[in-house]
């Protein structure tokens, strides 16, 4: 999501948050990682559905 | 012949049924009471609430389903429990009332020999005065309220649209509530369909929340890898939150709501004011008003329920301060203490305490989260109080081979963060076990290999994915007791 760039307010809660850079962002939505992260993301779920009861 | 009786058809309920349904034979009769004709898939009323699933794409009528399981089902409210018969009858049984047909306001009474309550929780909106979708604010706790919501915002969008400056308050509507991860989606929702109309300079976020910190989301908040770093999710929230620039108040109890005004009170004992244009506030969460009555019609209500309505089952409800609280203290089979015939899955049990730590304001009001048992826990917990009483009537034994204590049960959590198939996002959080246990995992409370913190489209398919897996699963189509709860 492209955000339009805002104002920080010096000594706002925000102004103590970390932001995800530009290419943190672009990763985001790339599908090739993104394809690949759904299925790594998919197992580690299995993992613990599998291990979460008996 | 055994008889299966179920209160509700929730996640929880729901799960049970099917899975009682299927591994019993025909000779024994399941039951299922609800007052409501549909089955919802709750974690998709986020997108009704955006406008883009119609309540149509989250729900479907039980009636058929369970025609087609041999399930009995009757459209109907829990009254009463009476687990001991009456002066009339040696067996238990739950005193119901119909809520539509032909037997509409009739009560019935439904012999049972093994009882699951999984009524779920009611939504106490009365709690807070001036909260809920007849009051002053919204809600996208049911399909219905989502829709009422989305009306709502549509009149904010539109004035947004004609250059009119609009506040948005999103978050807990009292000092005590859970399901800080709904809120959180919907914020999260507003924003992206508000930046994608490119309105954001016409838009005021607000999240307000009783958690003592962001990221908390009522269990005590986790720790995950990020970056090279272990970070608690106090960072990954806020992150998300200036990312999208949405404003946070935390440690903060909503008390009462006036028409555009949130009256709250923080932890420094501070009584404040937030102005809105459109507010969602989710309410706190109490039993649905079940009663309890001995053979002889005396009310052991109090003996069979919380304060708060939820049932009492296997966990240690004795009351202890926060750096005594154990793994243990946490129910396994989810059995009634009272009457072994009797369950209580999903909402419907009461917790032995919260996840996060209790804290009070300097006027004494306790402001934390109550311990989120919504969606994943509550199936699993369904599956197992339905295996275990399938493995009594089968075998007549009184044990209890299955067991998914809340502090051994791990969770994905999947927060909208925006729709959209190339553009959408999702974060994907697990944790395990749910309940930090200290004592195993003393530097991070929990198995920090199994806990993930992840935004980006992958989520968004997995959401998407889920939406589709769990209703084709909750209709029972062929094969559906394949996919895992």
């Amino acid at each position: 999501m492209k955000v339009q760039e805002g104002k920080t307010t010096p000594y706002s809660d925000q102004s103590f948050a970390t932001e995800p850079t530009g290419m943190t962002k672009f990763l985001r939505t790339f599908h090739l990682l993104q394809i690949i992260r759904f299925f790594v993301l998919n197992l580690k779920i299995m993992r613990i559905v599998v291990g979460g009861h008996s | 012949m055994a008889k299966v009786l179920i209160l509700g058809a929730g996640i929880s309920g729901h799960t049970a049924a099917l899975i009682a349904r299927r591994k019993l034979e025909k000779k024994h009769e399941v039951i299922v009471v609800s007052p409501n004709s549909n089955y919802q898939w709750v974690p998709s009323n986020i997108w009704i609430g955006v406008g883009l699933m119609k309540p149509d794409q989250v729900k479907f009528a039980l009636a058929p389903v369970y025609k087609k399981q041999g399930i009995l089902f009757k459209q109907a409210a829990g009254i009463s429990i009476h687990p001991e018969g009456d002066s009339s009858s040696e067996s238990g049984y739950v005193k119901i009332k119909y809520t539509a047909g032909d037997l509409k306001d009739t009560e019935e009474n439904v012999s049972y020999d093994f009882l699951i309550n999984a009524t779920g929780p009611k939504l106490n909106f009365a709690a807070t005065e001036g909260l809920g979708p007849d009051k002053f604010t919204n809600s996208v706790c049911t399909y219905d309220h989502a829709a009422h919501a989305w009306t709502n915002l549509q009149i904010a969008l539109a004035k947004m649209e004609q250059g009119e400056k609009q506040r948005f308050l999103i978050g807990t509507g009292h000092p005590m509530c859970t399901c800080q991860g709904a809120a959180f989606e919907y914020i999260l929702n507003i924003a992206f369909e508000i930046n994608k109309r490119k309105l954001n300079h016409l838009a005021e976020l607000n999240w307000i929340s009783n958690e003592y910190e962001m990221g908390d989301f009522g269990m005590g908040g986790a720790y995950v890898k990020s970056g090279g770093y272990v970070t608690p999710t106090k960072i990954f929230a806020e992150s998300i939150f200036k990312q999208y620039n949405i404003n946070w108040i935390t440690k903060a109890g909503v008390t009462k709501v006036e028409p555009g005004i949130a009256h709250y009170e923080n932890l420094d004992g501070e009584y404040l004011t937030k102005e809105f244009d459109f507010a969602m506030l989710i309410p706190s969460f109490a039993g649905v008003g079940l009663k309890a009555y001995d053979k002889l019609g005396e009310d052991i209500s109090a003996k069979m329920f919380a304060p708060n309505g939820l049932m009492k089952v296997d966990a240690d409800y004795n009351p202890k301060p926060y750096e005594d609280w154990k793994a243990a203290d946490w129910p396994s089979i989810y059995q009634s203490p009272c009457y072994d015939n009797i369950y209580a899955s999903g909402i419907a049990f009461a917790p032995p305490h919260p996840i996060s730590k209790p804290m009070k304001s300097k006027n004494g009001t306790q402001i934390n989260p109550t311990p989120p048992r919504t969606g994943m826990p509550s199936g699993v917990m369904g599956k197992i109080v339905a295996e275990n009483i399938v493995d009594r009537i089968k075998t007549g034994s009184k044990e209890h081979p299955h067991k998914a204590s809340m502090a051994q049960m791990g969770a994905a959590c999947i927060v909208s963060a925006g729709y959209g198939i190339m553009q959408g996002q999702a974060a994907v959080m697990t944790v395990y076990p749910i309940v930090p246990d200290w004592d195993k995992y003393p530097k991070w409370g929990r198995n920090i290999s199994y806990t993930v913190g992840e935004i980006g489209l992958a989520g968004h398919w997995m959401k998407l994915f889920m939406h589709y897996m769990f209703l084709y699963k909750a209709k029972a189509l062929p094969f559906w007791w394949i996919i895992p709860e």
